[in-house]
Parts: structure tokens; C-alpha cells; sequence
């Protein structure tokens, strides 16, 4: 083939290589894209069947089908798996890889090597998790000591696969960061970039400078429990309360790097679908950033009622509402931007919707848990967990999603069922609200979070929440039959099936090794929708 | 940028990086030194301005910092501040809790 | 971190220049992050010190000072070999850089050996990280710390052997230098920790 001119000429498509080994050994972005896609979802998908498991637990006040050790056992793997193995590494290390070359017009990432090790890192955390699932440890997701220095149960695995993974995070970051600094195209300036971009750019910063703090604090919870030292022991001079807000210095932060990629997505498929230039360009770029700035400021929000001091409290609860400003010029700048646009309602689009929706009601009960008095009777009650589910599931899985099924085409080169998507979004969306919309009124009500069973008051609701939980769970098993349905019988994607002007479009679906056959020169930035609709690129 | 940046680094005599590390040795002697001499609370902060000069040395002509970008130097002191930051933040929680 | 030393000779869709410069801010990235892990135990210590004065005071006195104090030495003499030894590479003398980085990686060996009989002579005390907090704190951050100058001594190796055989020319030298920021920040974490464990007044 290599012999004819002709043949030359076409480029070869990244997908075309088959085999196992083409892919562990790859060093192409966009297969090591695919490699974390695949296992992110998988662990999305264990972690989600754990939820449906204890969920049903819950349908009723009395034990049903877990004694509260199972249970307490769930619930902690759910939260460990979906944030250390699914939504830290989530859209960042997939889309992350896959887009941010494309569309900054490189052939790869600064380090493909240090890509590849990255993802074998994340792997070798990933299996010691798996180990680690023979003696599960029962602290919940934060291990909090000094439950998590006496527990019976290996916390000592599970926090060492957390300590892999961080690393994983790490050097992801650092390529990114150095990709972004050094591999633009020619007038490819920063004010031109994608806002995904931006956004990874933002999420990369904390990835490096938030992940080693919670290293270290996980290395002094083993140190802990193998070495006997003291640092979170009351009883050998140290401070439990030491180690949240340790934890928290990385995981709050941990909570942006969950959730600013999701908005980069957002910030992409919102132009595209209200055919408009984008609102407010630099408002959003920048407040990335600041919520990356920022983030780091409000650590101990989350331990207000741990029993930290008065003065810190009021310092951090002045912070938390900081960090709600960057986070609200996003929205406004979206809704502004759909503002008598022509809009095209593709399922991604509805995603990005529903993001905007959720998010908000995510975002704002997040500064009722700010204010100290409000805080101090909803913590650790449901109102918490719908929160965060709003802001994780409502966020980033919509997010998630909604990525998914923008950048599908371009990825796989194929097309999905449009209509079933359509249908699987409608069943998404209502289970989620019918799940966690009931866990606000719970919240507040008084429930506590993470027992097994509870009083025969709260029923109802629950009942409800567990019925939301398997529409929900429909939905998704729908969403990923109809995207695996596609691989195989989809129609060939177009080059451009939405009209987008950003330079991952420029290239064939899906796009050749290397990616562009000739590096391009940039002269405008990617959001010249309406006026320059026809100068196709 | 890039190749000047490189040809910049030919330009460190190796006259200066026996200067630097005649003064971190030297700086070394000192801190020993000081730490025999009781200060009261002066002796830590002259512990640590002593061990920052040195830092700042090695940081400067051995790590070459003096000739790096403004992008570099971000990088290399924003984990400082990150740092003054959990460290003064932890401060107002750890001694200001009212004890019963 | 090797491979981001390794990492640039290979990198064969984009420029040379651009690939120095990326190994560059990658590296100094990495020292980020192991600025702040380090940054964590500096925090349990002021922490701590604050907290316990008197037995930070008291137990101090246990450390071996004069090895404290001859393992700065070494660290800052071989930072200096490292040095000149980029400096040496740069000027196209590979021979130069040999002795260099085999001087270097001989004061790492040497700062090893050290620590041992320090660490033994506190075991032989019955001193041990379950001692106190202040012994805890001891024996996290050197250890944490001969870890990386375990981890520097190998990247080192490596580079010696790479030089011998020849890899490394005044033009194509990114990975020494880059080993060289990473020995750099080995003696500089080293450089906190001498004052701030063994220097308490």
C-alpha cells in the first residue's frame, strides 16, 4: 500500500491497527484515550450497581438484604471507586487525551511515553483497589481517622491504590500542562483556545499541585497503621481532626478536577448547538482558572462540625462563598450564550442542558451548606448527599455524557441511534431528579446519612429515591447499548456532522495517526459562529 | 527563545558555581554555629532564613532558575505559597480551638 | 521521573527545541509536586513543633548532629558535581561528565551509608517512628527523603551508563540536566530538613 502515491496520500485512520498489543503499547493520545474511557466506564458501572445494591437496601426502613457491615462496606466502595477511579481520572485523562491535541493542532501530547506509563499506573491502582476488595475497608470514601487507624478491615490496600492513582493523576497533569505551554499551533494564542482547553489547563494545575498532599496524607494513614506513629492518634499526642483537613486540602480541590472539565464540555457544545458565538470568551476562561485559585482556599468547609475552631470556621465559610462567583459567571455566560440562538436539540445538547439545570441546584445548595448555621444542621444528613450527587451526577456524569455523545462521531468515526439516545436522556434525567430531589426534603427533614436502616417516617421518600435509582439505571444501561450498538452497525460519521469550527472537526472521522497531515495555521479564534458560518476551515 | 535560552546557560562560569558552593558551605557552618548560641525564638528564624538563602542559591545558579521563563518561575513558587497557605490555614483551626 | 528524562530522546513529532524546553517545564513540574509532598510533612511538623516545644526540645538531642551535619556537606559538594557535570556535557566533555556524575552518585552512596549508621544507632537506643511524635516526624521526613536520594542515585546510574556509552553530546543533553534539577531538589528538601530536625535550639 505504501508504494502507491495515492494510498500515500490518504491518512490512516488511528482505529485501524488491531490486536492487544497495538493498544497497551500505544503511544497515540487517542488510543490511550480510548484505553481510559473503556476502564473509567467499567469502574463507573461497578460503582453504579454497588448504589443499586444498597439503594435497595433502603427501599424499606428494616434490613432487607444487607446486615449494616455490607452496607457500610457499599457505600464506601461506591464513593471510592466512582471519585479515585472514575470521575478524578474521568473526563480529563479520556477526553483530556483525545481532545486536547486536536484541538490545540498537535500531533500528540508533550510526553506520549510518560502517556502510556500514566495509564499503566493508573491500572496498577486500579488492581491493587481490586485486591483490596477482598477485605473491603468499611470508613466510607474519606477515611476518616481515628476510625480508619482501628478498623479491622484493609484500609491499608485501599489507600495504597488511591497513592498509585495519584501519581497517575499527576503525570497526566504535568503532560497536559507542558502540552498546552508548548505544543499550540502556529496562532494558536491562548484568547483563541477551545474552553475545554481552558478548562483542562485549569483542572491539570490542581492534578499536579493538589494530588501530592493527599499522597503524603494517605502514606501517614499506612505509616499509621503499620509503623504505630501518632500524627492522627489522640491517644499518642496527634490530631484526628489533622488529617481531614489534610484530606480535604487535596479533595476539595479533588472536586474541581471532577467537575472543570465537565464545564469545558459544556462550554464546547453549547456554541455549537445554539449556532452562537460563545458569551463571555475570556469570563470563562479565566474563571476556570480562578476557581482553580480559589478551590484552594475552602478545604475545611467540609468539617465544620468536626469541631475546628470558631476562627477558622468563619474564615473558610467567607472562602466557600468565594468560590461560587467564578462558578456563576460560567452559568450566566452559558444561558447568555443560548439567548436567541438557533438551537439544535441534539442529544448532547440536552445533556449540556441538563448540566446547566443541575449543576446550578447543585451549586447553590452548596452555599446554603457554606453558611456555618445552616451547615450545622444539614451536615451529614441526606442533604449533603444530594449536594454532591447533584453536583457530581447533575455535573459531571451529564457532562460526561453529554461528551460522550458530541464527540462520539469524531472519536469512532461512526454514527449512534439519535432518537434511543433521546429517549435513554429523558429516562437519565427524570430517574436522577426522582433519586436525589428526595434526599433534599430527607436532608432536611433530619435523616442522617450512611445507616442502613431508619425510622419509618422517611419512608416514602425513600421509596421513591430507590424507584429513581432503577429508572436511572435504565437509562444508563441504555445509553451504553445504544453508544456499543453504534461501533458496530452505526452509519460512517461525516467529517463534521454539527458544523463546528473547532480543529478537531478539521480532520477526517476518526482522525488519522498524528493527526493532521500538515500542522495548521490558526487565524481566528474557535467561536465564529453566525457571521462566519460558510468559511468552512 | 528556545535556543537562547539554551546558549544562556554556557555563560555560568565555573568560576561562579564554586562561588555558590563556597557559600552554601559556608552558610552551613553558621547554622551549626548559631544553633549552639541561644537566640530564644530567634534561633528558628534564623535557622530557616539561613536555609532559605541557601535554597535560593541552589535554586538560582545550580538549578539555573536565574535564566528560566516566567512560566518556570510560576511553577516554582506557587507550591510555596500553596503551602504557607495550608500551613497558616491549619494554624487558625489548630490553635485557636476553645478547649472546655 | 526517569521517564521524563528518558522520554526526550524519542520524542520525534516535534522539534528538538521544543522537546528541551518541555522536558525542562515538566521537570520543574515534578519538582512541584514533590515540593508539596514534602510540603505536607513540613506542615505536620510546624504543626507539631508548635504544639509540643519542650519535646521537641528535649528529644532533639538524640540526633547525631556531626552526621547531620557531614551528610549536608556531602549533599551540597555533590550538588556541585552535578553542576559542573551539565556544565561539562554542554561543552562536549562526555569524559568530564563521567567522573562528575560518578563523583555525584559516589556523595549519594556516601549520605546512604550515613543515614544507616544513624538509623541503627537510634534502633540500638530503642528510638523507633512509635517512639513520639517528634521521632515520627524524624523518621518520615529523612526516610522520605533517602528514598529520593535512593531514587536520584538510580536515575544517576543510569545516566553515567547512557554517557559511557555515549548517548549524550553538547547538543543532545536534556535528560542530564533534567536528572541534574531532580538531584538538585534532593539537596534542597535536605537543606530545610537539617536546620528544622537536627538544629533545634
Amino acid at each position: 500500500m505504501a508504494n502507491h502515491t495515492v494510498a500515500e496520500t490518504l491518512p490512516v485512520p488511528f482505529l485501524e491497527k488491531t490486536g492487544i498489543l497495538s493498544w497497551i503499547l500505544s503511544t497515540d493520545h487517542k488510543r490511550i484515550g480510548i484505553m481510559y474511557l473503556v476502564s473509567i466506564s467499567t469502574f463507573f458501572l461497578i460503582a453504579g450497581a454497588f448504589a443499586l445494591t444498597f439503594r435497595f437496601e433502603l427501599l424499606t426502613p428494616e434490613k432487607n438484604i444487607m446486615d449494616p457491615h455490607t452496607y457500610n462496606v457499599l457505600f464506601t466502595l461506591h464513593g471510592a471507586i466512582m471519585v479515585f477511579l472514575f470521575i478524578v481520572p474521568g473526563l480529563a485523562a479520556s477526553f483530556g487525551n483525545f481532545l486536547i491535541p486536536l484541538m490545540i493542532g498537535a500531533r500528540d501530547v508533550a510526553f506520549p511515553r510518560l502517556n502510556l506509563g500514566s495509564y499503566w499506573i493508573y491500572l496498577l491502582g486500579a488492581i491493587i483497589i481490586l485486591i483490596a476488595l477482598l477485605k473491603p475497608a468499611d470508613t466510607g470514601w474519606t477515611f476518616y481517622t481515628p476510625y480508619s487507624i482501628q478498623t479491622e478491615t484493609d484500609v491499608i490496600m485501599i489507600t495504597l491504590g488511591i497513592f498509585v492513582l495519584g501519581f497517575s493523576s499527576i503525570l497526566t497533569g504535568l503532560n497536559f500542562i507542558v502540552t498546552i505551554h508548548k505544543l499550540r499551533a502556529p496562532g494558536m494564542t491562548w484568547h483563541r483556545l477551545p474552553l475545554f482547553i481552558w478548562a483542562s489547563y485549569a483542572t491539570a494545575i490542581l492534578q499536579v499541585l493538589a494530588t501530592p498532599v493527599v499522597a503524603i496524607t494517605l502514606l501517614l494513614l499506612i505509616a499509621e497503621r503499620t509503623l504505630g506513629i501518632g500524627f492522627f492518634d489522640p491517644a499518642k499526642g496527634g490530631d484526628p481532626i489533622l488529617f481531614q483537613g489534610f484530606f480535604w486540602f487535596y479533595s476539595h480541590p479533588a472536586v474541581y478536577i471532577m467537575i472543570i472539565p465537565a464545564m469545558g464540555v459544556i462550554s464546547e457544545i453549547i456554541p455549537v448547538f445554539a449556532r452562537k458565538p460563545i458569551f463571555g470568551y475570556k469570563a470563562i476562561a479565566y474563571s476556570s482558572l480562578a476557581i482553580a485559585l480559589i478551590s484552594f482556599f475552602v478545604w475545611a468547609h467540609h468539617m465544620f462540625t468536626s469541631g475546628i475552631s470558631e476562627v477558622a470556621a468563619t474564615i473558610f465559610s467567607f472562602l466557600t462563598f468565594l468560590v461560587a462567583i467564578p462558578t456563576a459567571i460560567k452559568v450566566f455566560n452559558w444561558t447568555a450564550t443560548l439567548y436567541k440562538g438557533s438551537i439544535w436539540l441534539h442529544s448532547a445538547m440536552l445533556y449540556a442542558l441538563s448540566f446547566i439545570w443541575l449543576f446550578t441546584i447543585g451549586g447553590l445548595t452548596g452555599v446554603f451548606l457554606g453558611a456555618l448555621a445552616a451547615d450545622v444542621h444539614l451536615h451529614d444528613t441526606y442533604f449533603i448527599v444530594a449536594h454532591m450527587h447533584y453536583v457530581m451526577v447533575g455535573g459531571t456524569v451529564m457532562g460526561f455524557f453529554g461528551a460522550l455523545h458530541f464527540w462520539y462521531p469524531k472519536w469512532f468515526g461512526k454514527m449512534f441511534n439519535e432518537n434511543i439516545a433521546k429517549i435513554a436522556w429523558f429516562l437519565v434525567f427524570v430517574g436522577f431528579n426522582l433519586t436525589f430531589l428526595p434526599q433534599f426534603i430527607l436532608g432536611t427533614q433530619g435523616m442522617p446519612r450512611r445507616y442502613a436502616t431508619y425510622p419509618p417516617e422517611f419512608q416514602t421518600l425513600n421509596e421513591l429515591s430507590t424507584i429513581g435509582s432503577w429508572i436511572l439505571g435504565i437509562g444508563i444501561f441504555i445509553v451504553v447499548v445504544n453508544l456499543i450498538k453504534g461501533l458496530f452497525n452505526g452509519e460512517k460519521a461525516p467529517q463534521n456532522p454539527y458544523n463546528s469550527l473547532s480543529l478537531e472537526w478539521s480532520v477526517p472521522s476518526p482522525p488519522p495517526h498524528e493527526n493532521f497531515e500538515e500542522i495548521p495555521h490558526v487565524t481566528d479564534w474557535t467561536y465564529g459562529y453566525g457571521k462566519k458560518q460558510n468559511t468552512e476551515k | 527563545m528556545e535556543v537562547k535560552a539554551h546558549a544562556e546557560q554556557h555563560h555560568i562560569g565555573i568560576k561562579v558555581y564554586f562561588l555558590v558552593w563556597f557559600a552554601l558551605t559556608v552558610l552551613t557552618g553558621v547554622t551549626v554555629w548559631v544553633s549552639y548560641i541561644d537566640f530564644g525564638l530567634l534561633n528558628i528564624v534564623i535557622a530557616l532564613t539561613v536555609a532559605s538563602v541557601k535554597a535560593a542559591l541552589v535554586a538560582l545558579f545550580f538549578m539555573h532558575l536565574r535564566h528560566e521563563d516566567k512560566v518556570t518561575w510560576i511553577f516554582a513558587l506557587y507550591p510555596l505559597g500553596l503551602l504557607a497557605l495550608l500551613i497558616g490555614l491549619t494554624i487558625s483551626d489548630v490553635f485557636y480551638r476553645v478547649t472546655p | 521521573m526517569e521517564e521524563i528524562g528518558i522520554e526526550h530522546g524519542h520524542v520525534h513529532h516535534i522539534d528538538p527545541a521544543v522537546g528541551y524546553e518541555s522536558s525542562k517545564l515538566g521537570m520543574w513540574l515534578f519538582l512541584a509536586t514533590e515540593l508539596l509532598l514534602f510540603g505536607g510533612l513540613f506542615a505536620v511538623y510546624t504543626i507539631f513543633r508548635a504544639k509540643y516545644p519542650v519535646l521537641f526540645e528535649e528529644q532533639h538531642h538524640e540526633l547525631n548532629k556531626t552526621l547531620g551535619a557531614a551528610n549536608t556537606v556531602i549533599l551540597i559538594f555533590s550538588s556541585l558535581t552535578m553542576a559542573l557535570g551539565v556544565a561539562s556535557i554542554q561543552k562536549g566533555k562526555r569524559n568530564l561528565l563521567s567522573i562528575l556524575l560518578a563523583i555525584t552518585i559516589i556523595c549519594g552512596v556516601m549520605f546512604g551509608i550515613n543515614k544507616y549508621f544513624e538509623y541503627t544507632a537510634k534502633f540500638e537506643h530503642h528510638i523507633y517512628p512509635s517512639t513520639s511524635i517528634f521521632f515520627a516526624l524524624y523518621y518520615m521526613m529523612t526516610g522520605l527523603h533517602m528514598l529520593h536520594v535512593l531514587v536520584g542515585v538510580i536515575i544517576l546510574a543510569v545516566l553515567l551508563v547512557l554517557n559511557i556509552r555515549g548517548k549524550f553530546t553538547e547538543k543532545y543533553n536534556a535528560p542530564i540536566e533534567i536528572g541534574g534539577l531532580y538531584w538538585h531538589l534532593v539537596d534542597l528538601i535536605w537543606i530545610y530538613l537539617f536546620p528544622l530536625l537536627y538544629l533545634i535550639a
